[in-house]
């Protein structure tokens, strides 16, 4: 009963968010954090993160993308399958209803003045959780962030570098990151086993002394 | 061949072959799709892409409805949008598997720590676009201060002002900007 409670929860929510994801790809990642991190506390704000990482270097719309991971955290295959069935539902039955009235929809004043102020509502929600998002970031990794924030903006905003260059660029800098740390870390317990022989030896020698 | 099994399959390239998300989708969807086997004309596609900016959900999705829709109604609306994300749901499958897996291990965390930070930017980067054509009506990077539009820059500040001080829920600031919108535009 209660699981089938949370994949209720789970597709009504994923049904929610889709159909408020004006602008596709990332505008979903500050939606999805505010219900499942937030909200209901099914994800941490690093799982959020990460998530949205292999979301957008997977291939496919990074909405789906990101509910399919959503999904399969909460409650494995049968989950993400909730969750896709959620995430396309929105868009399938709005497309289709507005390829049968395509010419009225697109000259209508009205439809035109609501979305022209959704959208000023959008930008606002993802400027909010990009503050949130880049404040925590800050605060785990100083340097790191005031690094890889401002030369990642740079390099996809102004230069047009494709994004999957980027992760893979991130991909291996982790990697290399990684093994400079793993051989300091071995030169480290190499000196530090070469002080304890020294002080065994030392304490040996005094032991003897003494005997002596 | 069938017309269904021909949608499946060319839309499931389209989910296999779109990395990146949003825009990487829209040269494949024009070379199948109008070039290929002339579904729909280049200002047919031209119009479904506004449509997919205006409408809530990701462009590839929006695409295969509309297409499938176009050539074989609702039917062929379900089948080329499940060929779309097939792909996706085998793929990400996987992925999200071996993330659960390994994200403990030490290689796998300091990967994700240096991804952390880039993926914000890259949100911000996508806001920064957002907010772009919002306030100016345009996709490139402008500070033509004439050419701004004021009624969205208010409902911008007031939107971030209501999510930042009150935390209110982002559906709800949406809806409100979006019947601002109809007042001001309307009115004024």
């Amino acid at each position: 009963m209660k699981k089938k409670g949370r994949l209720l929860k789970l597709f009504t929510t994923s049904l929610y968010i889709s159909a408020f994801t004006f602008g596709g790809g990332f505008v979903i990642i500050p939606l999805m954090r505010k219900k499942f991190v937030e909200d209901l506390h099914w994800l941490e704000e690093q799982e959020m993160l990460d998530l949205a990482a292999i979301a957008q270097s997977a291939p496919g719309a990074i909405a789906v993308n990101a509910a399919i991971l959503l999904g399969y955290k909460i409650m494995g295959i049968l989950g993400a399958l909730v969750a896709i069935l959620g995430t396309i539902i929105p868009p399938m039955v709005i497309i289709s209803v507005i390829s049968f009235f395509y010419n009225a929809f697109r000259t209508n004043v009205v439809v035109n003045a609501v979305l022209s102020g959704m959208q000023a509502g959008v930008a606002a929600v993802i400027c909010d959780v990009v503050i949130t998002m880049a404040t925590t970031n800050v605060k785990q990794n100083k340097w790191l962030s005031a690094v890889v924030m401002p030369v990642v903006f740079v390099l996809t905003y102004f230069l047009d570098v494709n994004v999957v260059y980027i992760i893979l660029g991130c991909i291996g800098i982790g990697i290399v990151w990684f093994v400079v740390q793993h051989v300091h870390k071995k030169q480290l317990e190499k000196q530090q086993k070469g002080n304890d022989v020294t002080d065994v030896n030392v304490t040996h020698r005094r032991h003897w002394r003494i005997h002596k | 061949m069938n017309i269904y099994i021909e949608l499946l399959l060319v839309f499931m390239q389209v989910g296999a072959l779109s990395i990146g998300g949003g825009y990487a989708a829209i040269p494949i969807i024009q070379s199948r799709v109008v070039e290929q086997y002339a579904w729909l004309t280049l200002s047919d596609f031209t119009d479904l892409i506004t449509i997919a900016e205006m409408t809530p959900g990701p462009i590839a999705i929006n695409s295969a409805t509309f297409v499938g829709m176009q050539v074989a109604g609702i039917g062929g609306a379900v089948v080329a949008t499940i060929g779309c994300i097939i792909p996706s749901a085998i793929i990400v499958s996987l992925l999200a598997f071996l993330y659960f897996k390994f994200r403990s291990l030490d290689i796998v965390k300091d990967i994700l720590t240096v991804l952390r930070p880039a993926i914000v930017a890259l949100i911000a980067s996508a806001g920064l676009g957002i907010i772009i054509l919002a306030f100016w009506g345009t996709e490139g990077f402008t500070t033509d201060t004439s050419a701004l539009n004021i009624v969205s820059v208010m409902i911008f500040a007031l939107s971030l002002f209501l999510l930042r001080k009150y935390k209110l829920n982002p559906i709800a600031v949406m809806s409100g900007a979006g019947a601002l919108g109809a007042v001001f535009y309307l009115l004024l």
